[in-house]
């Protein structure tokens, strides 16, 4: 079971792949990877059902408006590239805590999720302050040889361990 | 084709890779964070170096246009950093939550709920910000090499030797 789970292509192997894929997207869709910009397509999508006037009134909904784009499309193929590889070779998985969470803070699936939600908060924030997530700054600016990809890039890195390293201070490294 | 149709086909190529990659992990994310297991820092730097060579054939062949996100430097560095500190709590970045929730990861639908709701967020402060903060440094959409006066290729270059040894370092240490 574990070998299973583990076994995964290489990731210079599916890297290599996925620069491919960047490139034929830029040729033929003429589009860059992103991921965050359809998030506040879809909230604004869902806040308009409760209030559309205000939707409309909104500066930042204006600019990224609630709509179906190659974007929101290719996010929501990534949900299905990746339950047909997970299917496929057997590593799909329900989970609702993952093994490194629950070797720190538990096997409480509320309390993950209550943790995830906050983190999903925080990190979208950033990301839109930002201009963009990962795939929007590496895989969609680094590769054009971007100066704001770089910058940005390197304070997720940043960011992310120091404070991966302060909350998980003292515990087992495996 | 349609633009829609194709957007779907490239998310599933892209989704099906990082599922095989094993990149979609929260395990593997909070791993590479916490410098003990490199799977993601690989993937993700591979398929730039990758895609920086062929896009950038596809640009000087005129092909494709630049599309070049512009370089803020103050909302670049807190909205980067701001980015980090909640990766580190989700342990899943926008376009790998989708992937994670793919692979049964159900803990990943709570963390693209929170996701929604920190663009809410967002949207609701952008007029504070639109004029302050977001507009310190602005440098416009600029290109490495165009700062540093020179040809592409130089830079492409000299980030695939950057990146080989990179490479040739962590397999060395075994991360």
């Amino acid at each position: 079971m574990e070998d299973k789970e583990e076994k995964g292509w290489s990731p210079y192997l599916s890297g290599g792949l996925t620069g491919l894929v960047i490139i034929v997207a830029a040729w033929i869709s003429k589009q860059y990877f992103g991921a965050s910009t359809c998030f506040v397509r879809i909230s604004g999508y869902i806040e308009q059902i409760f209030s559309p006037g205000y939707v409309e009134r909104s500066d930042y909904f204006s600019r990224f408006a609630p709509l179906v784009d190659w974007q929101v499309m290719m996010v929501l193929g990534i949900l299905l590239g990746s339950f047909i590889a997970s299917k496929t070779d057997g590593s799909f998985k329900l989970k609702a805590v993952p093994d490194m969470w629950a070797s720190r803070f538990g096997n409480n699936p509320v309390r993950r999720a209550v943790f995830a939600f906050l983190g999903g908060i925080l990190l979208m924030f950033g990301a839109r302050l930002a201009g963009g997530c990962p795939s929007g700054y590496g895989l969609g600016a680094m590769v054009q040889l971007a100066v704001s990809g770089l910058v940005v890039v390197a304070c997720f890195f940043a960011g992310g361990i120091i404070f991966a390293n302060i909350i998980y201070r003292g515990s087992e490294r495996k | 084709m349609n633009i829609l149709v194709n957007g779907l086909i490239t998310g599933i190529f892209f989704g099906f890779l990082l599922q095989k990659g094993r990149v979609v992990r929260y395990d593997k994310q909070i791993g590479a964070l916490r410098l003990m297991d490199m799977t993601i820092v690989k993937f993700f730097f591979s398929a730039i170096l990758t895609g920086m060579v062929g896009v950038a054939v596809l640009h000087n062949l005129g092909i494709t246009r630049p599309l070049i996100l512009p370089a803020n430097i103050g909302a670049n560095i807190a909205g980067g950093l701001i980015f980090g500190i909640g990766w580190a709590i989700i342990g899943y970045c926008p376009g790998t939550s989708v992937g994670a929730l793919g692979e049964g990861r159900i803990d990943a639908l709570w963390g693209i709920f929170g996701m929604l709701a920190g663009a809410a967020l967002f949207a609701e402060i952008y007029p504070l910000m639109s004029e302050t903060i977001m507009k310190w440094g602005a440098q416009g959409s600029v290109t490495l090499p165009q700062i540093l006066g020179i040809n592409d290729w130089v830079v492409i270059s000299i980030f695939i030797i950057i990146g080989c040894a990179f490479f040739y370092w962590l397999e060395k240490k075994g991360l």
